[in-house]
């Protein structure tokens, strides 16, 4: 089909069509110096005019005063908050006179447009999807809530100093996975439909047939988008991280790394969680809890009497090598969608693609 | 079965195998039969304190048997239950030995450390259907002679036809009836079976079990016929957690018994 | 299980008692305590039996003085397990910062009108350095939660679940914007115990440490980038120098970078 145009001054009406049509719209804002995913009351409140620079453990956002709302890449978290919660209750118990009693926790999931979502983010959910939901025990939550998503994906028109996406396949156009795919151009935005759940917002925006003029910016941002700093080596290149199991170089890694897990919890594909006994203390009622776990924490390869992992070089090889190595097994590629957040949000400013490429470059040890 | 939320388990008879080691008997309170297969586990949970993975030992007149070592603290309460007491059971969860698949062949057991409850149930399966399989061999190496949970069992199988029951302590300095000294791989050079006839099951430390294997290449036992049973972190018992992955594998979902095979580059790698 | 409540003492050595008023600020949570719970002696609550055999004593306070030190022997002998509670009892807190003085003698005179009074020990230390302790509860103060956990689970006769994580985790659960990355913020969060709920944080604060050290702190690699965000070496001290300034891996880039401040002014 056609790409459709909607007029910058028109964006609203899509706001406002989603409104009509159920959703709740979330959207990208600015919240505490970074680019945050949450409830979007008004188009007003986009960021408009901002974009991000990152680098190795830094993210600031800079004010540029230009229309768009769309110019930056990414912010400390995309879609897996609002699906693999941080917490999430598994059971409710009590305990009676006549033992104890079990409750599920049913699934309150609603209907949520997400405007601004990236190719990145999109890679990412189909890869959660695979494990939550694709799996012999689908996740109640996860499958309840994804079923409800409408997602309005825009195509990046720059990428940042810590994106490469290009390299990992995913790149940062967007191309499967959205209902809706917008580029942001000069004067509005070029709207792509692909799914029925798209198509009837868009029937109910003003479109105009998008011009020659508008598809030559679109692919001319595109273009320059492409141009990223990092390489990740490719999937075959990395399996072979396999064979450097022992290298000295995890150690150095292990020496600034603080193992604080911030990698694992921005990385919008790790999966790992823990759960937790506990007691509401005023009813007594029981909860069994699931918390966003991380490879990095000392409990997560211990086992009554033996730790698996006791050195923090042991679980960065074990985070690395499952996200870019071991993953290709599990789910027929690696977990890295190039999105670059463990990257920009590590504390120790420590950089998997440097890291990786260090370890597989010949010249080393 | 189970998967998210538990089902009631009520404790009916607490039976202390040695100080530390108990089997429960649990009341299973579903309406559907509780099937499961030797090698799987459960995840049981007692409200306030925790949820454990638990290996299946048996099913014995009506009721779940689970023997737990008090290790931790919710093991160590568990033993400590009071009769009637209820606790939560989810599974059984992952993959346990193929014994049927061994029928008409030889059985070897290999176990060290402390008891090893999905080794010893499997043994039990063996044991009650006897005619199926060909000759038993149970090899068993602890650091004392204490150290041997299950006494009776291991002299009861002992006196059993065509089994094999081999022991040995590898911190004692005197040896004692039946007994050998030092680690249970030595015990392989002693032991009788059919190497191209033979099905064997592993369970203990995962050094011992890569000590065992140029012992069973020396014997001519195929990597095809080897099974081992591996231990990890479980919070889910669905593949889902992350925490029991060792390389590309879910031990819990694709395991815990593994065909030796599939698991072979990663045994034993330090820190997988 | 215990089949009766649980027998609490809690004992106040050198502290300002506001682990005390994580009990008493419970409101009804309290009563659901004291379904489980039995206090003896407990004195911000008007409780005086220092004496009584109990299951469990709860110290709160720092050991600074001869009479702290007395009367923490005798808790120790009248009770089966010794939780410490808050910084006081598991670093030394605060006042173990007189411990870096140099001249102590004048600190004294600065801080109390009537110094003759302050019979003090060389040193402010942990309750850990003077008796065997069973259980620690982190933080300053403890939070009601802490609290209650840890006598529900002991009332249950387990140990206590320990929870070392770093704050990092509950701060990035709770899905706040790390105020270390945007703002070069010199947060503590990556080498401090989890238990306060990331409160600092989520204000856009950076963390100064409250709850004490995490498990495997790697504050070398911590304090490495933070000169990189322009913190003078003394200004590291200075972070560390606070509540938790006895705990050894705090003590190290304490003692660490008053070195390198001390030949940087060379």
């Amino acid at each position: 089909m056609e790409k459709g145009f909607l007029p910058r001054e028109n964006l609203s009406q899509l706001h406002a069509v989603l409104c009509q049509q159920g959703y709740k719209v979330i959207g990208p804002q600015v919240k505490d110096g970074a680019i945050v995913f949450d409830g979007l009351r008004d188009i007003a409140d986009l960021p408009w005019g901002i974009v991000e620079h990152t680098e190795a453990g830094a993210y600031r956002l800079e004010d540029t005063g230009d229309n768009r709302c769309f110019a930056w890449n990414n912010g400390p978290q995309g879609l897996k908050p609002w699906l693999f919660k941080s917490q999430q209750t598994v059971w409710r118990g009590e305990a009676t006179s006549d033992g104890i009693r079990f409750k599920s926790e049913q699934p309150s999931p609603q209907p949520l447009a997400f405007i601004g979502i990236r190719s990145c983010d999109i890679s990412a959910l189909y890869l959660q999807d695979k494990h939550f939901m694709h799996s012999a025990y689908a996740d109640p939550w996860y499958t309840a809530q994804r079923k409800q998503l409408c997602l309005i994906a825009v195509n990046c028109s720059r990428s940042n100093d810590t994106c490469f996406c290009e390299s990992t396949g995913d790149g940062v156009e967007a191309t499967y996975g959205y209902d809706i795919l917008l580029d942001e151009l000069d004067d509005g935005y070029l709207v792509d439909v692909k799914s029925e759940r798209g198509r009837a917002i868009t029937a109910a925006l003003p479109l105009q047939p998008g011009s020659q003029q508008h598809h030559k910016q679109a692919q001319r941002q595109l273009k320059n988008a492409r141009h990223q700093q990092r390489v990740m080596p490719d999937a075959e290149q990395l399996l072979k991280l396999l064979e450097h199991l022992n290298d000295k170089h995890w150690q150095d890694i292990a020496e600034r790394c603080l193992a604080c897990g911030n990698c694992t919890l921005t990385c919008p594909t790790c999966f790992c969680s823990k759960q937790e006994a506990e007691v509401e203390p005023v009813s007594g009622e029981h909860h069994q809890v699931r918390y966003w776990d991380s490879c990095f924490s000392e409990k997560h390869g211990y086992i009554a009497g033996m730790q698996l992992r006791g050195d923090v070089s042991q679980r960065y090889r074990q985070w690395m090598t499952h996200k870019l190595a071991t993953w290709q097994a599990q789910y027929d590629r690696s977990g890295c969608v190039g999105c670059g957040r463990c990257i920009s949000w590590c504390p120790a400013a420590i950089d998997i693609v440097a890291e990786a490429n260090l370890i597989l470059g010949d010249d080393h040890d | 079965m189970t998967d998210y939320v538990p089902i009631r388990a009520r404790l009916m008879v607490t039976t202390e195998e040695s100080p530390g080691l108990a089997t429960l008997h649990l009341k299973v309170q579903s309406e559907t039969p509780f099937t499961f297969q030797f090698g799987q586990f459960n995840m049981l949970s007692m409200f306030g304190i925790g949820e454990i993975p638990i290996s299946i030992m048996g099913w014995q007149d009506g009721l779940l048997m689970h023997t737990i070592r008090a290790v931790g603290r919710v093991s160590t309460a568990m033993i400590g239950m009071q009769k009637d007491q209820e606790l939560g059971l989810r599974g059984p969860f992952g993959k346990g030995w193929p014994l049927e698949k061994f029928e008409g062949r030889d059985l070897v057991f290999i176990t060290a450390g402390l008891g090893c409850a999905p080794v010893v149930a499997a043994i039990n399966y063996a044991v009650a259907h006897r005619n199926r399989y060909r000759r038993i061999v149970i090899l068993q190496g602890v650091k004392h002679h204490n150290d041997l949970l299950w006494q009776p069992k291991y002299d009861a199988w002992r006196t059993m036809g065509d089994c094999q029951v081999l022991l040995a302590a590898s911190e004692e300095s005197k040896r004692k009836h039946h007994w050998k000294l030092g680690l249970v791989t030595a015990l392989l050079d002693d032991a009788e079976f059919d190497p191209r006839h033979c099905a064997v099951m592993i369970c203990g430390p995962e050094i011992m079990m890569l000590a065992a294997m140029p012992f069973l290449q020396k014997h001519q036992v195929r990597d095809e016929d080897i099974y081992l049973s591996m231990e990890r972190n479980f919070q889910c018992g669905m593949g889902a957690c992350g925490h029991c992955q060792i390389g590309p594998h879910f031990v819990c979902r694709d395991g815990p018994v593994f065909h030796y095979p599939d698991v072979k580059p990663w045994l034993g790698v330090k820190g997988f | 299980m215990l089949q009766r409540p649980l027998k609490v003492a809690i004992h106040k050595l050198t502290s300002c008692s506001g682990c005390q008023l994580a009990f008493i600020n419970q409101g009804p949570k309290l009563l659901k305590l004291l379904e489980f719970v039995e206090f003896t002696h407990f004195i911000e609550a008007g409780l005086f039996a220092p004496d009584q055999e109990v299951d469990v004593a709860l110290i709160e306070g720092s050991v600074s003085t001869h009479d702290d030190l007395k009367r923490l022997v005798n808790a120790r002998q009248r009770a089966k397990l010794l939780v410490s509670i808050g910084a006081c009892a598991t670093s030394g807190g605060v006042q173990a910062l007189r411990n870096m003085a140099d001249d102590k003698e004048n600190w004294k005179r600065a801080v109390y009108a009537h110094p003759e009074f302050i019979e003090e020990l060389q040193d402010c230390t942990a309750v850990a350095t003077h008796v065997k302790v069973d259980f620690e509860l982190w933080g300053c103060p403890v939070t009601q939660q802490q609290v209650t956990e840890c006598l529900r689970q002991l009332h249950a006769g387990v140990k206590p679940k320990d929870n070392a994580e770093k704050l990092c985790m509950e701060c990035k659960r709770q899905g706040n914007v790390c105020v270390l990355i945007t703002q070069q913020a010199p947060c503590l969060g990556p080498v401090v115990r989890t238990g306060c709920g990331a409160l600092c944080p989520s204000f856009g604060k950076a963390c100064y440490g409250c709850f004490g050290p995490s498990e495997q702190p790697n504050c070398e690699s911590l304090t490495n980038r933070m000169t990189g965000f322009g913190l003078m070496p003394n200004d590291i001290v200075h972070r560390f120098a606070a509540i938790h300034s006895q705990s050894p891996p705090y003590q190290q880039q304490i003692a660490r970078w008053r070195l390198q401040d001390l030949e940087g002014s060379d």
